[in-house]
């Protein structure tokens, strides 16, 4: 490997790892921010004894400086020990470990349905143009708008009260049962990614199609299939691909919505429910793994630019 | 060399619609007034209750877009959502500009390690969804719509501070504010004078956008239980309140606000779009 693309690939690890230690400063450093005792916060609305209180304030690190408890909380998190959840008594990662059966299947799948729709919806708009390309964009821009909560709710009313097709709430057993109830929820989680990839990948497919060398292509009689697949496709897929990389966050976080929506227990509603009941070591917990996912996804999507496109490997685009 | 044009295909529908453009203005206009005039248009007051005509459809007499599970009128209650439903992200959009303003602006002035340092820190907060910030913040302070603006706010600044970041850059290499300099202008006078109204365009149509997606996230705070309290309510605690409704059978309660939602945010977008694309259309020319 030539010289330059280690210093790259080296330089973009060193930032995403500076990234993640800064995020989680943040997280750590709300825990400081509560107005008053920071411990009564944390058991606001519980009725703990003093030794249980003090228990507590231990188990947090508030009763040690800013630096040295968030420097233990950080050593708990590599070795996977984000602490003990205030409401559940229970290790904040076994707490997600249960969860996480729910929301990975229900991340994939909605993932799959937005790159799917999208790359298919935006592909047919490039190539047939006018009016099919008209109503698409006007879908698309539809589709980018609807919040998570509004697609669930229509959803709901039409696939499961009205025709009856879908369960309403709980997330089944078994590999085809949940994927059956996980129908309804990764497409509400799916409808605003999927609008964004119609609008980007149809930008990005028109484009290469006016490019010279699909002309030339054309000249040397190929077509079809092809054309879209070798001279379109493989050119418009690197900006595709950061794109899925940037709605991989949006996922995560729609799962908070969806998961509450749809009544299911997973890593979102986990994340709600302690929000609102002030569980702060399961929040930092969550907020921690989720940033964590979101810069890993896109560190990742930056190394693999250059497999994708070689044209990013030498420098000429960029 | 021939080019093939049929392959050449704009992507620029807004200049020929203009009408889903005025659409969506005519939109956002009347959600405004919606706010504005509530107590005016409202049949009823947004917290009455009626048992006797709790979940009535849509079309019940005094009740235009029915009634809710406790009986309070759906329609009055989306007049008056509007309130918080766009006052909120208004509050977002100004301290983010104001903030992102701010930040760009001493980052491009400064350089060096001020730059590098402002920089770096919005790659943080990029790293960090914005509703993600908000559940955040809502953790350590309490449910309320205050915390979750500043927090939101906070999200947001990135994507204005970027952007005036490198417009006061570019600008400042131009010849201009050398020549406005050599004649006495202050920096600070050149800037507030000159370089905010050059990027100004460009400035709407990000807050246009941020509007949106603020307003999308502020509701699906309410929605989740973790914004405004009742008996405030935004079209996102309605939704909420009006989900249970939907396995009985009486989706409206639910749908309408959501339709208030989404009607907002696609108008929203198609301003902002056509607002940047007017702008990259300048941009060719010149």
């Amino acid at each position: 490997m030539p010289r330059a693309l280690l210093t790259w690939i080296g330089g973009r690890l060193l930032g995403a790892a500076a990234t993640v230690v800064a995020a989680s400063v943040l997280i750590y450093g709300c825990l400081r921010l509560v107005p008053g005792d920071p411990v009564l916060a944390l058991t606001a609305g519980r009725r703990l004894s003093p030794e249980q209180i003090e228990a507590v304030r231990q188990a947090s690190g508030l009763d040690q400086s800013l630096v040295r408890g968030y420097l233990d909380w950080m050593g708990g998190a590599l070795r996977l020990d984000l602490g003990l959840s205030l409401h559940y008594r229970t290790e904040v990662s076994s707490l997600l470990a249960d969860r996480v059966a729910v929301s990975v299947p229900l991340i994939l799948y909605s993932a799959v349905l937005a790159v799917l729709l999208g790359c298919t919806l935006a592909l047919v708009s490039a190539v047939r143009g006018g009016a099919v390309d008209r109503a698409a964009s006007v879908l698309a821009a539809v589709a980018t708008a609807t919040p998570p909560f509004v697609a669930a709710v229509v959803l709901l009313s039409v696939f499961a009260v009205g025709l009856g097709w879908f369960p309403a709430t709980g997330a089944g057993s078994g590999f085809w049962d949940r994927w059956w109830h996980l129908t309804l929820p990764a497409t509400a989680m799916a409808v605003a990614a999927f609008g964004v990839l119609a609008r980007v990948g149809a930008a990005a497919f028109s484009e290469e199609l006016g490019r010279d060398h699909v002309t030339v292509a054309r000249g040397r009689g190929i077509g079809g299939f092809a054309l879209l697949r070798d001279h379109v496709v493989r050119n418009a897929l690197a900006p595709l691909v950061t794109v899925i990389g940037v709605l991989t966050a949006t996922l995560f976080v729609g799962t908070a919505v969806v998961e509450t929506a749809f009544g299911l227990e997973g890593v979102g509603s986990l994340l709600v429910g302690s929000v609102s009941r002030r569980d702060l070591p399961v929040v930092q917990g969550v907020s921690l793994v989720a940033v964590v996912v979101f810069v890993a996804v896109n560190t990742l999507v930056d190394l693999a630019l250059p497999l994708i496109d070689p044209r990013v490997r030498t420098g000429a685009v960029r | 060399m021939t080019v093939d044009l049929t392959a050449v295909r704009g992507r620029s529908f807004r200049a020929r619609r203009p009408w889903g453009l005025w659409a969506a203005v005519a939109f956002l206009a009347a959600a405004a007034l919606a706010g504005l005039c509530a107590p005016l248009v409202a049949p009823q007051a947004p917290g009455a209750t009626d048992l006797m005509n709790s979940l009535a459809p849509p079309g019940t007499p005094g009740h235009p877009l029915g009634t809710d599970s406790t009986g309070r009128d759906v329609l009055s209650r989306v007049l008056y959502g509007a309130r918080l439903s766009l006052l909120a992200p208004l509050g977002v959009v100004l301290l983010a500009s104001l903030l992102g303003i701010t930040l760009g602006l001493t980052a491009a002035r400064l350089g060096g390690w001020a730059d590098i340092v402002v920089s770096r820190g919005m790659d943080v907060v990029f790293a960090f969804p914005g509703l993600l910030l908000a559940m955040l913040v809502v953790a350590v302070f309490g449910p309320g719509v205050v915390a979750p603006v500043c927090a939101l706010a906070v999200s947001y600044t990135p994507f204005i501070g970027r952007l005036v970041r490198n417009a006061a850059v570019q600008e400042g290499a131009r010849p201009y504010p050398e020549a406005y300099r050599v004649m006495g202008f202050g920096g600070l006078w050149v800037t507030v004078r000159h370089l905010l109204p050059n990027i100004a365009p460009m400035l709407i149509a990000q807050g246009t956008l941020s509007f949106g997606y603020a307003l999308v996230d502020l509701a699906a705070l309410s929605y989740l239980g973790l914004g405004v309290r009742p008996p405030a309510a935004d079209w996102g605690s309605m939704i909420s309140q009006s989900q249970s409704a939907i396995l009985q059978g009486a989706p409206w309660g639910a749908l309408v606000p959501g339709l208030a939602v989404l009607g907002t945010v696609v108008s929203l977008i198609v301003v902002g779009g056509h607002i940047g694309g007017s702008i990259v259309k300048k941009g060719e020319r010149t």
